[in-house]
């Protein structure tokens, strides 16, 4: 097995997804399956090979920068229609701080 | 007004010779479109004020003896991940089921600018997750060539809108292959331009150096013209290209005489089935047309799949971090803290697709498994793109299959994830050097099913991908 059914639960928590236990033994299967593919890339020699993390053709094409000028901001309203609980101009959050 | 048969072009002239109005049209797209959508489930919402709002302007415009427009009363659907001001946008989620954009996607500013009608928001896997639309929180998509099967994913509503007839052009996003994979399996043209072509403002993030906005259309030309439309430099998307944008459909002349074109051996090495023997056909009309055809070599393909599932979900992970439940997403009402909030929020309000990415993507990128998953992974990105540099050294374009096979049946894949994984290696390869590359219709199945040829080019070279397209596509018509 690639990865255990605590790994699962651990993973889990770092994403803060909240799963179920059928849930918990259905991704530890999928992933398991998923990863055994993966393996598949240590066949391959990347020795010497630069990481690719972005597309790259000419930097001039896309290394602008934009002048640093304030644009009007969103504003708190619009910015709020969308909360599940807004309140007075803030989002509303269940308590922080865990005793 | 027969709205299934409109083209671009069709609509400009009804528009100048007076026959109907861009207002008309309008409310006669959208009742039309709210009709047939019974049949497939292509559309989540309608945007008839919008669509009408535009439609006003552009006949104001025509009153006055002003220009219109290039896409003026365009009736166009857009995918439902593109955010549109004041008009319901979900992602095929139920997270964001009621959430209302305080702004327009730039895609969808220039569409308007240039007179066209945006009618309604198209149905699609949640976050543009999946390859068959099935993973949309609102029910599946039907394809409307054969309804027992799907439209393919994730842009799986925009596709069927425009083979359905409903929206003359449409707009997807692809990440993988969403836009080309459905164009196939619904018969349509669908686009992936070169990376940074197309402003990604308003696109809501899945993979970041990986999506695209693309258009669908039922002709190249169609595709072309609204392509040209929503290119180009944006202020609001530092990694939009600064490239000029030609014009792709006055380009398209149907001589694509000289032309060298690569048949990767690496792709239809087990391609056997009724799907290669259209591609092998298609490469022959390529040949007739006065085209050079070899065959080439990709060497790394066969690494292709694992790397783009890793990329793809490592930065899906980190996306998705977003949907919190604060901002602007539903939230779980079974918390009494901040931390119990998140996860209940998430593990409720996400799909069984984006749990399963999300769970992969951070597990790659956790301590520990991060060189020996995603460092490895963007290397080997890095030799894909060198294998298809090396062929672009030899080839002006390179022609290959979209999907191993065309529609399947809904439920067919659905408890398979890796064989739906698997199935993406056609388009992935060049998602994942950030080319540009279509899929354009070559022919159908004995069952009467569409399979789409795909052209892919260098970066910026658009014009020879639509042009040979094109030139195809004038073959089939005769």
């Amino acid at each position: 097995m690639k990865i255990t059914e605590k790994e699962v639960r651990y993973v889990a928590g770092l994403a803060n997804l909240q799963l179920s236990e059928a849930e918990v033994a259905k991704f530890q299967s999928d992933l398991n399956g998923i990863l055994e593919h993966m393996d598949k890339l240590k066949e391959i020699d990347t020795t010497g090979v630069e990481p690719m993390a972005q597309v790259l053709f000419g930097a001039g094409e896309t290394a602008t920068v934009r002048e640093d000028v304030p644009v009007p901001p969103l504003g708190n309203e619009p910015a709020l229609a969308n909360a599940p609980q807004p309140g007075a101009g803030y989002f509303k959050v269940p308590q922080v701080i865990e005793r | 007004m027969d709205i299934p048969a409109l083209t671009i072009d069709a609509v400009r002239d009804g528009l100048l010779s007076r026959r109907f109005s861009a207002a008309d049209l309008a409310s006669e797209a959208v009742r039309f479109a709210e009709a047939e959508n019974a049949k497939t489930n292509a559309y989540l919402r309608f945007s008839p004020e919008r669509a009408l709002a535009t439609a006003r302007r552009v006949d104001q415009q025509i009153a006055r003896g002003e220009d219109p427009g290039p896409l003026a009363g365009v009736p166009v659907a857009v995918k439902d991940v593109i955010v549109t001001k004041g008009v319901c946008t979900t992602c095929g989620s139920k997270l964001l089921a009621n959430y209302i954009p305080p702004y327009d996607a730039t895609a969808i500013v220039r569409i308007e600018q240039a007179g066209g009608l945006v009618i309604g928001k198209t149905n699609c896997d949640e976050f543009a997750m999946g390859s068959s639309n099935e993973n949309s929180a609102f029910g599946p998509v039907r394809n409307p060539v054969a309804l027992d099967r799907v439209p393919g994913g994730s842009s799986g509503g925009s596709a069927a809108a425009v083979a359905q007839g409903t929206a003359v052009v449409a707009l997807g996003s692809d990440t993988g292959g969403s836009v080309r994979q459905p164009a196939s399996f619904c018969g349509v043209v669908g686009v992936t331009p070169t990376y940074g072509r197309v402003s990604r403002y308003g696109l809501t993030a899945f993979a970041s150096s990986l999506d695209h906005i693309g258009p669908f259309g039922r002709s190249v030309k169609d595709a072309a013209t609204l392509l040209r439309v929503i290119a180009g430099r944006d202020a609001c998307d530092a990694t939009s290209a600064e490239a000029p944008v030609p014009d792709y459909a006055a380009l398209l002349d149907g001589n694509i005489k000289g032309l060298k074109l690569g048949l990767p051996r690496e792709y239809l090495k087990q391609l056997t089935s009724e799907t290669g023997a259209l591609i092998h056909r298609a490469v022959d009309v390529f040949r007739k047309l006065g085209c050079e055809v070899r065959e080439i070599s990709l060497p790394a393909t066969d690494y292709a799949i694992a790397c783009y599932y890793i990329i793809a979900t490592a930065e899906a992970s980190s996306n998705l971090a977003r949907y919190d439940g604060v901002r602007y997403t539903f939230r779980s009402e079974h918390s009494d803290t901040l931390s119990d909030m998140y996860r209940n929020t998430r593990g409720e309000g996400f799909g069984a697709e984006c749990k399963r990415r999300i769970m992969l993507g951070t597990y790659v990128l956790s301590a520990g498994y991060y060189d020996a998953y995603y460092l490895k992974a963007q290397k080997v990105r890095a030799l894909i793109a060198r294998d298809f540099a090396n062929a672009f050294q030899e080839v002006d374009a390179i022609v290959a299959p979209v999907s191993p096979f065309p529609a399947f049946r809904l439920g067919e894949k659905v408890d398979d994830p890796i064989a739906m994984y698997l199935s993406d290696i056609y388009t992935i390869t060049g998602s994942l050097a950030g080319i540009p590359c279509m899929s354009v219709p070559c022919g159908m199945t004995s069952e009467g099913l569409p399979v789409g040829m795909q052209i892919l080019t260098g970066h910026f070279a658009e014009t020879t991908m639509l042009r040979l397209a094109d030139a195809f596509e004038r073959t089939q018509r005769e």
